[in-house]
């Protein structure tokens, strides 16, 4: 183990960038570690964000996160693209070991590990996974021209990915178990005037058919109980996102749901020199531009918690 | 070792199927965050062994093989032994899971 840091962030979206640039521009001299796989988080499979402020006519989500990051790094934030196996938040000086077996330790600790992708948990989704199931229309989309496909979910990221994937497709089903979109007007607004979107209320997947690919779903619907198959090639699912608080669970307090619980506004968490930001905490806005901002927030959090050590 | 090889639908016959070492041969597109992400590790895969090839196919410039092998899912990476895949791992994934998925040709 090296010398004691200033603050390390684990994470790297708008969340863990913007605590980076934040921290390094504090001159704490941020670790900051990434993800080896999932660096820049979930905007890194997205398309145009159009609602991040200062960017009028729109930015491609992954540039984003490249600006965002090279930001930091312009401040001197260490930036390391590995994964963290494990932590540990107690007592004075916290302990963070990455994917290659070191240990690292430093003062603070800023968490910004967002969220992963809920699934159906449907035995044979996990079987005919990559195989026309799919949780990333922008990577996937592409395979499914000219055939018929589903999304399933209500929210934004649904909308989008339906909306995005008619550019391939000749027929997206949206199956949404309640009668109404979650997701924002305008989007909802997209996806009820595109001709190629067919909208499937009051339904749930319950099963997908396939031998080694996707020939077919079979939906119930969720007010009379009856079954019925829809012939498409590919399911991609948006339902919904889980906190990935698996690293710290048995640390830190989290509610039911796995968020880490923070003293709102700030972003203390019950431990001291630990502060959690973005949508690791956040059940209700989950936007690019609120983990930016909780993550400025936990970078001053933190500089204030070294300040008054 | 050294960097991956550059495929295509026209070369993949001679450089993946008749090669004489297993081959690993990435399924990927510019348009893919996750692709972008494993992209360097399999640099660094390829650097550091020998028993192997890794290659990188455009799925975007070469459908035609792609879609024989129904992909559908990037990036995938089918490891490909005396012209048959002999192994299918789809997603990015961090190195040591890589590398373990890849253990018994390294």
């Amino acid at each position: 183990m090296g010398d004691v840091r200033n603050l390390i962030i684990i994470g790297s979206g708008p969340a863990g960038y913007t605590a980076a640039v934040y921290a390094a521009r504090a001159q704490l001299n941020p670790l900051v570690f990434e993800g080896s796989v999932t660096a820049g988080g979930a905007l890194m499979n997205t398309t145009d964000v159009e609602n991040y402020p200062g960017f009028a006519d729109g930015i491609m989500g992954p540039q984003l996160m490249e600006e965002m990051r090279k930001q930091a790094d312009r401040f001197g934030a260490e930036l390391v693209t590995d994964d963290v196996t494990a932590v540990d938040l107690n007592g004075d000086i916290k302990t963070v070991t990455d994917g290659s077996g070191n240990t690292h330790s430093a003062h603070a600790v800023v968490l910004a590990m967002g969220s992963g992708y809920r699934e159906l948990g449907l035995e044979n989704e996990k079987r005919l996974s990559g195989h026309g199931v799919s949780w990333c229309a922008t990577c996937d989309g592409f395979f499914f021209r000219q055939q018929e496909i589903a999304v399933v979910g209500g929210g934004d990221t649904a909308a989008e990915e339906a909306t995005f994937l008619t550019r391939f497709a000749d027929k997206v089903y949206l199956i949404h178990r309640r009668d109404e979109l979650r997701a924002s007007k305008v989007m909802a607004e997209r996806v009820l005037t595109n001709e190629k979107i067919e909208p499937v209320w009051n339904s749930q997947v319950v099963d997908v058919l396939g031998d080694d690919k996707v020939n077919g779903i079979v939906i119930e619907d969720t007010i009379t109980g009856d079954t019925r198959e829809l012939p498409v090639t590919g399911l991609f699912i948006a339902i919904g996102h889980d906190p990935r608080s698996e690293l710290i669970a048995g640390q830190i307090d989290l509610d039911d749901e796995g968020y880490v619980l923070v003293d709102a506004p700030s972003t203390r968490t019950n431990l001291p020199g630990v502060f959690a930001c973005g949508d690791l905490v956040d059940h209700t806005y989950r936007q690019a531009i609120t983990a930016a901002g909780t993550g400025c927030s936990a970078a001053l959090d933190a500089e204030r918690f070294l300040a008054d050590q | 070792m050294g960097a991956p090889k550059i495929v295509s639908d026209a070369s993949f016959s001679d450089d993946v199927l008749m090669s004489e070492k297993p081959v690993v041969v990435d399924f990927w597109a510019e348009w893919c965050g996750p692709c972008k992400m494993v992209a360097p590790i399999l640099e660094e895969i390829a650097s550091e062994n020998d028993s192997i090839v890794i290659a990188k196919l455009n799925v975007d410039e070469n459908p035609q093989t792609a879609a024989s092998y129904g992909i559908t899912s990037i990036p995938t990476m089918n490891v490909y032994s005396g012209g048959q895949v002999v192994k299918t791992i789809i997603g990015a994934k961090p190195k040591a899971a890589l590398l373990a998925d890849l253990a018994e040709y390294l």
